[in-house]
This record gives C-alpha cells, structure tokens and sequence, in this order.
C-alpha cells in the first residue's frame, strides 16, 4: 500500500522566535529551520510500516517555500521514497494546506496519510481533521499506537481519560501524537542517498485552488512576564511563604 | 443568529470546560445554545439547561453517541450550522477532533486554544508552545474555534434553557469505536483543580508513593513531565504542558522538573508556581516563585509531614 505523509518545515524546536520590530508577525530569517517534530513521527511511522512490510510506497508531502525541500529531504533521508513540494511564497492556513493536500491526495490515491497532530509554530492542530472532512475518509488524531490489518487501520487515541482505540476503514488520515515512535538518527549515507530521490514540484497557484488565507494576523506579542522569584531555603519556610499567600487550603 | 457550545461530558455530568466556553460565549451577546450529543442525554441536558446564561439545549440521542466520533459530532453539528453565527468547544480532545471537520466543511478558518476574546471576531491564541501571543480577526460568517479552559471563568448555575430534542443522523461508516482505557483516579481533575502537584522522571518508582499523600493533604490534582511519562512512571493522561493538559491553578508544585519550553507553556498561568529541584540551574527556577533547591527524596516527606 501507498502513505503520503504531509511534513511541514518550521522554525527548530530549540529557537526561541523572535518578534519583528513592528510587532506584526515572528522573524524567522537567518534561523535554523527544520522538520516539524510531530511530523517527523509521521514519517518515522511511515518508514517502520515499510520496514515491515505492509507498505511500498512512501511520499512525502510539503507546501511552502523553495526551502521546505530541506524538510522533505529530511523525510527521504529516514525513507520516503518520492516527495512533492507544492511550492508556494504565500502565507498558509490550515483550511488553504487542507485543499491543497486534498488535490495532492486524489492524484497519488494513497491509502494512509498520516501528519503531525500540530506544527510547532502556529500550534492549530486542524490540518489532518480539515483534510479528512474534505476527503471524506475516516480520521483519527492523537495517534499513540497504529495497527494495519484487512483494509482497516486500527489507532490508539490519546485523549483527556485516558487511551481510546477506534478501527477505520482505508484510505483514512491519522495525526500523531508524541509517543507513537522515537524518529530515528540520520545517518550519513542516508543523507547523501536522500540527495539522489526525486522532488517532485508543483506551483501551488497553478492548481487552481483558492487557499488563500482567512485569518488576518493583526499583531504579535510576547505573553506578560512573571514577577521574579525567591529562593527559600527549608521546606519549614515554603510552607509558611505559601500561607501566608493563602494558596494553601 | 445564536450561537452553539460542543458539550463535553462523560455521560452522567458536563466537563467544566463546558462551562468555561459558555463564559467566553458571552462575548457575542447573543443567545447561546448547547448541543448534548450521548446515548442517554437527559441527565447532561438538565445540567447545561441550569447553567446561567444559556438559551436552549439541543438533545441529539443515539447509540453510537456513547462513545462519540468527530465524524458522528461534526454531521450533527453541519446539520445546525445554518442557523448559528458561532460554534465552539472547550479545548478537548473532542472538540480538537471534531471542530476542524465543522471548519473546513463549512469552508471557514478556526482558530484553535483561543485564550482571549478582544471583540467579536478578534481573539488572542497562543502560537510557538505558548511564547508567542497572536492577535488575529476573521471576516468568516460562521466562526469556529475552541477556547483554553484556563482563561475562562466556569460558569455558574441559575439559568432555565428549554431542552429541545433533535433526530440523529446515521452512524458513519468509516470509523468506529473499538474499546478505551479510562486511568481512573480519585483525585481533582488536572485541568479544574485549585492545587496540582507534578513530579518529574527523577521521582522514578517512587512517584505515586511520594507525591500522593501530599496531593491528598492538599486535595491536588497529580501531574507529570512528558519524560516521566514516556519512561512509564505515570500514565499519559496526567502529562502537563503545551502537548498535555494545560493548567492554571491557584498553587503549582513542581517536584523534580527541570523546566523544558513545553512544560512551562502548560503552567505559566498558574497563581503561584513551586519549584524544587536539587539542580540550582533548573529552568524552572526562572519561572517560580518559590524556588527550593533540595534532594526531592527528602524535602517531599518534609513536606508531607509539614503539612500536617
């Protein structure tokens, strides 16, 4: 069977962003940009059922710039065997990723897609449930454990209670959560072996999709600092600072 | 126009995070509706009719609503859309799940974790695991979105909704529910508790026996890194942070957690933040307000005895 895995390439998870001087929006210019973590555990996920077997194929899906190839080179380096960029400078939002991922879908008919549960910049979290809608499949978020058997794909969910496990029918769209897998460490040869796997382009405005944004961004903000704190020197005098702020019942 | 809250809820009583959304739907002015999807749904419906503030409550029954799917909760919700200028939920895993699908069906944006509620169609989220707040507006004529618990009051009782009762629409197809393992515990809810106490992967085997009979002292809800999680020291559900439960308590004990970006994303509005941790460069000391650096294996029966 065919996976098509949607990875998205965002700021690296250790750099704190930074605010462009007229508050607008975060300046990532000149840092360090890389695979968004959640959808590297997609793909790792994609190239474990590879590994075993159940799958042949692996494509690796990104939209944005000239330099989410580096992502997808990422995603080829731990496995995938093609990837497509629909490339595009514009600004992009869930429901816009959605429709465009849906025109990449019905032209590959995968029959797993799987994503990251969100990105780490914009933290929606929407993409894979808008893109199901949109398909028509079955979803399910929160993946923590897949298991793929007789045309159906059974996920174990990590929800508020506890866990939940549902089954779905193929083709279905999965978003993972953080302990689905480990990612695996790339290695040298890989990389120079991803340098010869083929990406694909598409312009993204020649597919005659409207995926223009919705939302207007009208200003950035850091979060209101905490007063700093106190040290304290015994558990006998944490207990009475914390008295005295009635924070004890 | 009105506008229409997701109800979460376990069956026999509504989630606080319910509540908390019927007070940041207060923004609109406009009478507000809540939809109780469930197998048997008069118990919830009742409950939601008494909150203060709510209009109506739609009953929506059937079977395979006992354990409800997105692809079930966002067909009921499509159906009602016409009539509704807004809808939106706590931010659960249900909603997360289920308002996506409303969104992009009724091809209009959501906005996800909204924290503040500036005016009707401005709202402040938060972005980059919580260092970053954005301000953002839609012009979309249906507005879709989750709020964080946390920066909502919890509504309270005093209202008298009508309860109406709508049909179902078949099951789906494609998905359906196989079993789920619910980690019972008796202590607070970890989103909705006054004190919760966290322990780090350091606690190891010992992190129910020493963390427990504090939070029982201080009736807290227990919480965990993402670390202790994963080496298996306590179950998934209690994680906290940007990627867990997000908190908000009058007291936050944190015991043994160095501090990393997603688990300060998921405290920091917390009253009062308690860090100890025998590492006097931990992270987490920079966002305490009482910070003691201590060996956690003595300083936690310390304070378990001081407590009495």
């Amino acid at each position: 069977m065919k996976v098509l895995v949607a990875v998205k390439h965002v700021l690296d998870y250790n750099i704190m962003p930074r605010i462009k001087q007229d508050g607008s929006d975060v300046d990532i210019t000149g840092n360090k940009m890389g695979i968004n973590p959640f959808d590297e555990i997609a793909v790792e996920e994609a190239v474990r059922l590879k590994e075993r077997g159940i799958v042949k194929e692996i494509i690796a899906v990104s939209i944005g710039a000239e330099n989410s190839k580096d992502t997808l080179r990422h995603a080829l380096a731990m496995g995938a065997d093609r990837a497509v960029l629909i490339q595009t400078d514009a600004a992009l939002q869930p429901l816009g990723v959605a429709k465009l991922l849906k025109a990449i879908v019905e032209k590959e008919q995968p029959d797993l897609i799987l994503l990251g549960k969100q990105a780490i910049d914009d933290d929606s979290g929407q993409t894979g449930q808008m893109l199901s809608a949109l398909l028509g499949t079955g979803q399910s978020t929160f993946a923590s454990a897949i298991n793929i058997k007789d045309g159906e794909i059974e996920v174990t969910r990590e929800v508020d209670t506890g866990n939940e496990t549902v089954s779905i029918k193929l083709p279905a769209v999965v978003t993972s959560d953080l302990r689905l897998n480990e990612p695996r460490f790339l290695k040298l040869p890989n990389l120079m072996m991803a340098k010869k796997k083929p990406i694909e382009t598409i312009v993204a405005s020649e597919l005659g999709i409207d995926f223009s944004p919705r939302l207007k961004q009208t200003k950035v903000a850091e979060p209101p600092v905490r007063k700093p704190g106190v040290l304290v020197a015994s558990v006998a005098e944490l207990v009475e600072k914390l008295r005295i702020e009635k924070v004890l019942p | 126009m009105s506008i229409l809250i997701l109800a979460e809820h376990d069956g026999k009583q509504l989630k606080q995070s319910t509540r908390q959304a019927v007070t940041a739907a207060a923004v609109w002015q406009l009478p507000i509706h809540i939809l109780v999807a469930a197998e048997h749904a008069d118990v919830v419906a009742k409950e939601a009719a008494s909150i203060s503030n709510v209009a109506r409550v739609i009953k929506v029954e059937a079977a395979h609503f006992s354990h409800p799917l997105a692809e079930d909760v966002s067909a009921v919700l499509i159906k009602l859309a016409p009539e509704y200028k807004v809808i939106l939920g706590g931010h659960t895993a249900l909603s997360k799940s289920v308002l996506p699908r409303v969104a992009a069906l009724l091809d209009v944006a959501m906005l996800s974790d909204v924290i503040q509620i500036t005016a009707p169609a401005t709202y402040v989220r938060p972005i980059y695991a919580g260092n970053i707040f954005a301000t953002v507006e839609s012009s979309d004529s249906t507005q879709v979105l989750t709020v964080r618990g946390t920066s909502f009051e919890v509504a309270a009782d005093g209202g008298n909704a009508e309860i109406i009762r709508i049909e179902a629409p078949a099951a789906n197809t494609t998905t359906r529910w196989i079993k789920e393992e619910k980690n019972v515990s008796d202590r607070p809810e970890l989103a909705s508790a006054h004190v919760v106490i966290s322990g780090g992967r350091s606690l190891g085997e010992q992190f129910n026996s020493l963390l427990d009979p504090i939070a029982h002292k201080l009736n807290a809800a227990v919480g965990a890194t993402r670390a202790c999680v994963d080496a298996g020291f306590a179950p998934n559900d209690i994680q906290v942070g940007q990627t867990g439960t997000v908190v908000a308590p009058e007291l936050y004990i944190a015991v043994g957690i160095s501090g990393a970006m997603q688990h300060i994303a998921g405290i920091k509005d917390s009253k009062v933040i308690v860090a100890i941790n025998h590492d006097p460069d931990a992270p987490i000391f920079k966002y305490a307000d009482y910070g003691l650096v201590a060996d956690l294996f003595k300083a936690l029966p310390e304070l378990n005895a001081a407590l009495n």
